[in-house]
């Protein structure tokens, strides 16, 4: 797939600059555009190694266990085939407050975890179940907090304000989320009926 | 309105960091070894980026230089005008499920023309923030476990996308206000 959109952009700007006459502008964007993906790459280091320091004395404070406990209660609602006691709901849990905390390397691991746990739950191993449909629907949703690399690179960029999107973020991934939970329980109801 | 959100937004980040280091500090880790385990592991994160970002801003540099992003936004201009989506975000809200990198790519390219302050830079940044790689968590999620018929899961998470741009203008227009002429 990304083979694809990468040849696509490519090739797609090449046509089009031999339709413009704009072939002296492409060629300079080859190596401008590997320039600035350097240079931004190098401006995040600053703000990436920060963010991880911090994180990681969150989670050595236990934080994501608070979280995980304070989340006992949504999970219950989210994933009902799962039984509250199950070692996956504990991962699901965790992952989720990772995700929230704008922990991406930290969610990931536990995502897999959870991913591990409901395999075992599951009947069918080759067949998604419904509680994995779910984790997967509210971590592509992404409920995240603190968008740290965005806040990096606005930095990168000269941005006067480079939190302001912390309150539109917060707004945006609400609802991300919670289209994501309604479509998930309206597709399982449709997948059931079919059955 | 504005003034109040954006000084929440920025007490928000320097309180979470204090609260986090107190909390570490009062239940005895050694916050200061702690935070540079965790940093170092920064320097490698920011590393591994360098390919995927050179890979992918040549490609978005190319598309836009040759004219033919133009061309795409114009296709698209109808549609957009009547969902009140600006179009120069539209290729990024494409890319997003796809790539993340690519849409990290297409922001910056939004920030280095209107600026990063601007109403489409604060919108493309809440994109970017909002919404995650679809196709790469499937991928790596069902792939771990070996599970191959995938059901809904695309179809949710490709739709979810779609509300998380929708979210994400709702949000700058009652947040920000409309777009400035």
């Amino acid at each position: 797939m990304i083979d694809f959109i990468w040849l696509l952009l490519f090739c797609a700007g090449l046509v089009t600059a031999m339709f413009t006459g704009k072939v002296d502008a492409v060629s300079k964007a080859v190596l401008g555009g590997a320039e600035s993906g350097v240079e931004l790459a190098i401006g995040l280091i600053s703000v990436i190694a920060f963010w991880l320091g911090i994180m990681n004395i969150a989670e050595k404070a236990g934080l994501v266990e608070w979280l995980s406990k304070v989340l006992r209660p949504v999970g219950r609602f989210l994933y009902p085939s799962v039984p509250p006691d199950h070692p996956a709901m504990g991962s699901i849990l965790a992952n989720m407050s990772a995700n929230i905390l704008g922990l991406g390397n930290a969610a990931t691991p536990l995502g897999l975890k959870a991913m591990q746990e409901l395999q075992t739950l599951n009947a069918d191993k080759e067949t998604a179940s419904d509680a994995m449909c779910t984790l997967l629907a509210i971590n592509t949703a992404s409920i995240t907090l603190i968008p740290a690399t965005v806040i990096a690179v606005r930095m990168q960029y000269g941005s006067a304000h480079p939190t302001s999107i912390v309150s539109t973020t917060i707004f945006a991934t609400t609802f991300g989320t919670i289209a994501a939970i309604i479509l998930d329980r309206l597709f399982r109801r449709f997948s059931k009926r079919r059955r | 309105m504005q003034d109040m959100l954006s000084a929440i937004s920025a007490w928000l980040l320097p309180l979470l960091i204090a609260g986090i280091m107190v909390t570490g500090f009062v239940r005895r880790i050694p916050i200061y070894n702690a935070f540079i385990d965790g940093a170092k592991s920064g320097f490698g994160t920011a590393v591994r980026l360098i390919p995927h970002l050179i890979a992918m801003m040549v490609a978005v540099s190319v598309f836009r230089a040759s004219g033919a992003m133009g061309y795409v936004i114009g296709w698209l201009e109808p549609v957009l005008v009547w969902a009140h989506i600006p179009p120069e975000v539209a290729p990024m809200g494409l890319l997003r499920p796809i790539s993340g990198m690519g849409s990290l790519a297409l922001m910056t390219d939004i920030f280095k023309v209107h600026g990063p302050d601007s109403w489409l830079g604060q919108l493309s940044s809440t994109m970017q923030a909002a919404s995650d790689t679809t196709l790469y968590v499937i991928t790596v999620y069902f792939g771990s476990v070996g599970i191959r018929k995938i059901r809904y899961a695309l179809k949710v998470g490709l739709l979810a996308d779609l509300a998380s741009v929708i979210g994400s203008v709702l949000a700058v227009y009652l947040l920000l206000g409309p777009m400035p002429k």
